[in-house]
């Protein structure tokens, strides 16, 4: 299952960094964020519960950039 | 500027003033330079407080973290004032770019600002009210006034106007439309008032399906996109290691020879390694090329779905597409009927009839040139063979109607046509009845279309279609195209874009266009499939990689054009970024370049950059 989310971040490189973060999260098989449209998307494994997964992903965001929001 | 961008500002101007007056004053070599402090916190107490709670989160390559450690052994090391303007310069470059990028996601966001914001539905009393689109239901009907935007797919039901479609397919002229005429959402109505009733949701209106086209783009990054940021990855890393084995072993290496270690000197060539730790310029950059670039061309009526697309069109080396539809108008007419016996009429009438329930453009204009009723009760059977014709019956007897493979199919033998055209062969009660024959116009710009490839640099040139031979031939010499291959059911198409891929260089790619209605499957297997004349037609918005809003052919080499610009801008920034920063790393560890130079350059480069990236944009003369 993939949906999008509308982000926050004001530098490309800690898109990048929030975009490792996200993808190394338990349950999301794959995430990408689009820098000029801020936006992320992630694919979810099977089975996981994305409002959940979600709430973690922000976490390793945060921790490899304070400055940056995920609008879930 | 916004608010946060407002309150940087701010403090990037109170700590300037207030660097310069201490500049100014005579403060000797004294405790008094700790008043350099005041600026210094000014300026930098929020990278300080990041790159804390970076430590704390063990995020020791965040570039906060190496600003602040190369600001602040500035200040250890009595360069007040350097400490200070570096922190300074950081803030204006990183408030320059945050500026920019936004400035330049609002142009392009206009650029896309097709989306109507309501429609005015009629209510039963006749009255309008302004409604949201979303809740508007099919069959509704909608009033757009002169100045308006039509907010859903729909039928003209009274009025007539012209429409502004320049924002969808980037064509100025205006497109007339009456009552009865089918419109697209997201045209601009110009003059009269239209009554319209809508024949799709919102959602599922061409503006919807555009808009979500456009803000989904570059999802799908580019192999430069990946490469900067694996780039970024080990760039920062690396030049920290750099600036450690820079401060150590240089210092350790002239104690062993019994030289003065001169600790002071390495240890702030290393700092000036950290300034341009920050792979910034070149990480903003690229994405932001590829951004202007696709809004750009959007804005040219030309949707690429990604950025690697747009790599990929940069690279075309093959161009392969469709006779019909594409290169012609696909307005198919009548142009002579052969018979071996039977009247002329009554031959067009079965032929007519036979193919009565298929959209295909030969079958309209069979129907058309009949130009009467058709009474489809008359017919049975039906059989439509994919490729071939029809098989039916018609009052009972057995009519086939399609080309020589669906004679040759049934063992009729049917007699050649030297005319160019499409021939349709007639069989009635299983034997040959006579053929007709149906002509198709090539576009008006089609010449100049392939001319403007051949001009672009493309290799080679191929037409595909499922025509006879004669037809095809004659079109490839009008258009001056040297390969053609002609008679190709839908199946053959993509076994032979399959084997031209094969054929193919290395780094050349293949692109295919079609006007979207039956090549699908030929869409998707080339490297970059072209969709043309897509307004309307959502299978092919879906299928394909590249959506040209109108019809026009020489939209293929401006794609092409575009992408190549646009390519060239990134490597540009590629090669200069990294260039100056190696260059400043060299100078840097050699003591030549000191920390103002490599502030000048990092925050220099990054301008630059992204003013270059803009450039992109401006696609209008190409």
């Amino acid at each position: 299952m993939k949906k999008t989310y509308k982000i926050e971040v004001d530098c490309a490189n800690c898109a990048n960094k929030m975009e490792e973060a996200a993808k190394k999260t338990t349950g999301v098989k794959d995430a990408g964020i689009n820098f000029m449209t801020l936006k992320m998307w992630v694919d979810f494994e099977e089975g996981a519960e994305p409002a959940a997964v979600m709430r973690e992903v922000l976490k390793n965001c945060k921790k490899v950039e304070d400055d940056c929001e995920i609008y879930l | 500027m916004n608010r946060k961008q407002k309150k940087v500002f701010v403090r990037i101007i109170a700590a300037a003033l207030c660097t310069i007056a201490l500049v100014l004053l005579p403060l000797g070599n004294g405790p008094l330079n700790l008043l350099f402090l005041i600026p210094y916190l000014i300026i930098g107490y929020d990278i300080l407080l990041k790159a804390g709670k970076g430590i704390l989160n063990r995020q020791i390559f965040d570039e906060n973290f190496l600003m602040a450690v190369a600001t602040v052994g500035a200040i250890l090391l009595g360069e007040y004032t350097e400490g200070v303007a570096v922190m300074l310069f950081y803030q204006i470059g990183e408030l320059f770019q945050s500026y920019a990028v936004g400035k330049s996601r609002r142009n392009i966001s206009q650029l896309m600002d097709i989306r109507p914001d309501y429609a005015n539905v009629e209510k039963e009393d006749g009255s309008f009210e302004k409604s949201d689109p979303d809740e508007v239901a099919i069959g509704t009907l909608i009033l757009v006034g002169p100045g308006e935007k039509i907010p859903i797919d729909g039928v003209v039901e009274e009025g007539n106007s012209s429409l502004n479609t320049s924002a969808l397919t980037g064509e100025s002229l205006p497109r007339e439309v009456k009552a009865g005429d089918e419109v697209i959402s997201g045209c601009i109505n110009l003059n009269g008032v239209l009554r319209i009733r809508t024949i799709k949701e919102f959602g599922e209106s061409t503006v919807s399906k555009i808009l979500d086209l456009v803000e989904n783009a570059s999802s799908r990054k580019s192999q430069s996109e990946n490469f900067i940021s694996r780039f970024a990855r080990y760039y920062t890393p690396a030049v920290c290691y750099g600036a450690i084995a820079l401060a150590l072993l240089p210092p350790l290496g002239r104690m062993l020879f019994d030289l003065a270690p001169e600790w002071r000197v390495w240890v702030f060539r290393a700092l000036t390694f950290l300034v341009i730790s920050c792979p910034c310029a070149l990480v903003i950059s690229i994405p932001l090329s590829f951004f202007a670039g696709i809004g750009g061309a959007g804005n040219a009526g030309i949707l690429i779905k990604g950025s690697n697309y747009l790599e990929a069109l940069s690279k075309a080396g093959c161009v392969v597409f469709d006779k019909t539809g594409t290169m012609t108008q696909g307005v198919f007419e009548v142009i002579g009927i052969h018979t071996t016996g039977m009247e002329e009429d009554r031959l067009l009438e079965y032929a007519a009839l036979a193919e009565s329930y298929s959209s295909h453009p030969i079958s309209r204009s069979l129907q058309s040139a009949y130009g009467k009723d058709l009474d489809k009760s008359r017919l049975s059977k039906v059989e439509e063979i994919s490729g071939n014709g029809v098989a039916a019956f018609i009052d009972g007897r057995p009519v086939a109607a399609g080309n020589e493979k669906l004679m040759a199919r049934q063992g009729i033998a049917c007699e050649t046509c030297a005319e160019a055209g499409t021939v349709v062969h007639m069989a009635v009660d299983g034997a040959y009845a006579g053929y007709i024959l149906i002509a198709d116009k090539l576009k008006p710009h089609a010449k100049e279309a392939i001319a403007a490839l051949k001009k672009a640099g493309i290799r080679r040139l191929v037409m595909l279609t499922g025509d006879r031979e004669e037809a095809a031939k004659q079109t490839a010499v009008e258009l001056g195209i040297s390969e053609a291959y002609s008679g190709l059911l839908p199946g053959d198409k993509v076994d032979k874009v399959e084997e031209l891929l094969r054929k193919k260089g290395r780094k050349e790619q293949l692109i295919f266009v079609g006007d979207g209605i039956n090549d699908a499957p030929v869409l998707s297997r080339a490297d970059v499939g072209i969709a043309m004349g897509a307004l309307g037609s959502d299978a092919a918005i879906e299928a394909a990689d590249v959506v040209l809003m109108d019809d026009d052919p020489v939209k293929i080499a401006k794609a092409v054009r575009i992408a190549r610009k646009c390519m060239r801008i990134v490597y540009e920034n590629i090669y200069f970024a990294i260039g100056v920063k190696a260059l400043c790393l060299i100078l840097g560890a050699v003591g030549i370049a000191n920390m103002w130079m490599a502030i000048f350059a990092d925050v220099g480069v990054m301008v630059l950059a992204v003013l270059n990236a803009i450039r992109a944009l401006s696609v209008k003369k190409l």
